[in-house]
């Protein structure tokens, strides 16, 4: 397990620098000069502009650069935030834990939702249940987020008045209300971005299943004597998890993506609506910073689920 | 011809010769019993004319500003209602409805040419171009797409708005940052079927007759190849539409004064407690384009992929 655990996190160190390669390049081809204000402004010299660009290596080659930029990054020097008056870091630290709150739930919304579903659809395949499940995921997958959300709010905060619709970090209940205020105000974020994602899985979900269950193996079983149950649990879901692990794993990226719309309809205080208010407000290194965040977050769950693969699956695990 | 049923042999039979109209016929057979893809090429079909001629049979001005008529409801003058500024909604979302699809359509057009270059680069070239091309498109598919689709926007808009004008940069810049951030699944399905196809009996009896690898790729691998990447395709088209509207969605796609369906539904937020219908039509109208397009290509699936018949 340990030697396994490593070689992932040695794979996962390649494609972290290509990512951040690839961010630093964006960044260094972008027109737009960080001292562009000091050259229009009369009361610098050039000469003090000219050493200002020396001092942050603005004049050294493309390369060094990008190994200045990257240590820096790498030592959580991550620059300071022009809007906000604080540090880069310590504003994404304020913000990454709700948004790992609601991508988490979400997802896990989004799984109790699909296994169960795919797994019945696929049981049964062609049957009213799996034609009812097939059309509601392809509507639940072309319905936007940032639409749903919308309609969400309409319902039910705004005709049923059920729900609040601004997310609010600081609330100033104490005990069982203060979980109870939390849970009713991130009801909305989690349902719109699992209920997305639980569309897509329950396809992937009813794919896998539907090739196991019609192997050998899944037979002998049967013929055994197992029962329905046993067979379903132990022997179809456990092998189609395999696959689903795998295409999960693919969907990390847009999660987050759905993750920054979700934030900013409902003004969850996490890294995503950061992102979108530091762009609105030209605030450069905090910008560079969530994006960042962001390519580190994919790769952790990637890694994760090379993780939970080994573990579904004794055939590849550890080897 | 292999592994398809037959549903009227009479008919095949009039026409032995002609295999490439059989085969299309066929298809179209297939698709056809989907339903729900012929009724969705029926409706895109509708929204298509609708944006495209729409213009004509409702020429209003979409930046007519109306202070008597704001935030009102559908009514015969203004069918889908106004906005704030008391602009005719229909008229705005004809326009905008011009751009959502011709994004749409332009960057599925951009993912696929570079999805099929790559995969089939990759896949006719065995060893390090090969891994170094897979090993690429991994690295792609890990990116956090929307934050590096923002950021790029973030940081070159600008620029962009110097060269090409305000709506051109923009459309050039949102077109080719989605299309080239999408090619990653065209260009690993492209890669596995030239792994299959290239060594199949016709590719290596094309290779004994002495045909080049260009030779082999345009004639013999893709066209066996095209069928699935059509699908992607199209799904394609729904994925760039619904990028193109999150951008705007999130105030930092295309400016006020070009209303596409997401630019719409931005706007229309911040009232949606009054004015309802504003954010209500142009959602509905990308929830039905994206559905619909996921309904055909669901449809070409069963059609095209020769696997699948029944």
């Amino acid at each position: 397990m340990g030697a396994y655990l490593l070689r992932r996190l040695l794979i996962a160190i390649p494609s972290l620098l290509g990512i951040s390669l690839i961010l630093f390049t964006v960044l260094a081809l972008a027109p737009g000069d960080p001292f562009g204000e000091l050259a229009t402004n009369p009361n610098v010299p050039p000469e003090v502009r000219a050493a200002l660009r020396a001092k942050y290596g603005l004049d050294d080659p493309l390369l060094m650069r990008y190994l200045h930029w990257l240590t820096a990054m790498l030592q959580g020097d991550w620059g300071f935030s022009f809007a906000s008056r604080i540090d880069v870091d310590d504003l994404i630290l304020q913000r990454l834990p709700t948004t790992l709150f609601v991508v988490g739930s979400s997802q896990v919304l989004a799984l109790l939702v699909a296994v169960p579903v795919g797994i019945l659809a696929a049981l049964r395949p062609y049957s009213l249940l799996d034609q009812v499940a097939n059309t509601l995921a392809f509507v639940g997958f072309s319905l936007p987020t940032f639409f749903t959300g919308l309609l969400f709010i309409l319902v039910f905060s705004l005709k049923l008045d059920w729900l609040p619709f601004v997310y609010n970090a600081d609330v100033a209940a104490t005990g069982w209300r203060w979980y109870w205020e939390h849970l009713r105000q991130a009801i909305m974020p989690i349902a719109v971005l699992g209920l997305f994602q639980a569309a897509s899985y329950t396809r992937y979900v009813r794919a896998a299943v539907l090739d196991v269950a019609r192997l050998d193996y899944v037979t002998t079983a049967r013929a055994k004597g197992l029962g329905e149950g046993a067979v379903t649990l132990r022997h179809i879901a456990r092998n189609a998890m395999i696959p689903v692990v795998t295409l999960v794993a693919l969907q990390i990226p847009a999660v987050f993506g759905g993750a920054i719309v979700t934030e900013q309809i409902f003004r969850v205080p996490g890294i995503g609506s950061l992102l979108i208010n530091a762009m609105l407000a030209n605030d450069t290194p905090v910008v560079m910073a969530v994006t960042f965040v962001f390519a580190c977050l994919v790769v952790l769950f990637n890694l994760v689920a090379d993780l939970l693969y080994g573990w579904l699956d004794p055939r590849i695990s550890f080897r | 011809m292999a592994g398809s049923t037959l549903a009227s042999p009479s008919a095949e039979a009039g026409a032995p010769a002609a295999a490439p109209a059989a085969t299309g016929r066929d298809t179209w057979r297939r698709f056809r019993r989907h339903r729900l893809a012929v009724a969705s090429s029926v409706l895109l079909g509708v929204m298509v004319l609708g944006v495209l001629v729409g213009g004509l049979v409702w020429p209003v001005a979409i930046d007519e500003i109306d202070f008597s008529a704001m935030l009102q409801g559908p009514s015969p003058q203004h069918p889908f209602g106004t906005d704030d500024l008391g602009q005719d909604l229909l008229a705005r979302m004809i326009y905008g409805g011009r751009i959502s699809l011709a994004v749409g359509f332009a960057a599925m057009l951009i993912s696929t040419l570079v999805g099929v270059a790559v995969g089939a680069l990759a896949g006719m070239s065995r060893g390090f171009l090969d891994s170094a091309l897979m090993w690429l498109t991994d690295l792609f598919l890990s990116l956090p797409q929307l934050p590096l689709l923002l950021l790029v926007i973030y940081l070159f808009r600008d620029r962009l708005k110097e060269v090409f004008g305000v709506e051109g940069g923009v459309f050039v810049m949102i077109v080719a940052v989605i299309g080239g951030l999408r090619w990653m699944p065209v260009a690993r399905l492209v890669r596995a079927q030239f792994l299959s196809l290239r060594e199949k009996e016709f590719v290596e009896a094309a290779r004994a007759q002495g045909a080049g690898p260009l030779h082999q790729v345009t004639r013999h691998i893709l066209p066996n190849a095209i069928g699935p990447v059509i699908v992607a395709a199209t799904i394609e088209v729904s994925a760039a539409i619904i990028a193109e509207s999150t951008l705007s969605f999130l105030g930092l796609g295309f400016p006020p004064d070009i209303p596409t369906w997401g630019r719409l539904l931005f706007d229309a937020k911040d009232h949606l407690d009054v004015a309802p219908h504003w954010a209500l039509f142009p959602g509905a109208a990308i929830f039905l384009t994206v559905l619909s397009i996921n309904f055909i290509g669901d449809g070409l699936r069963d059609a095209l992929d020769p696997r699948r018949v029944l």
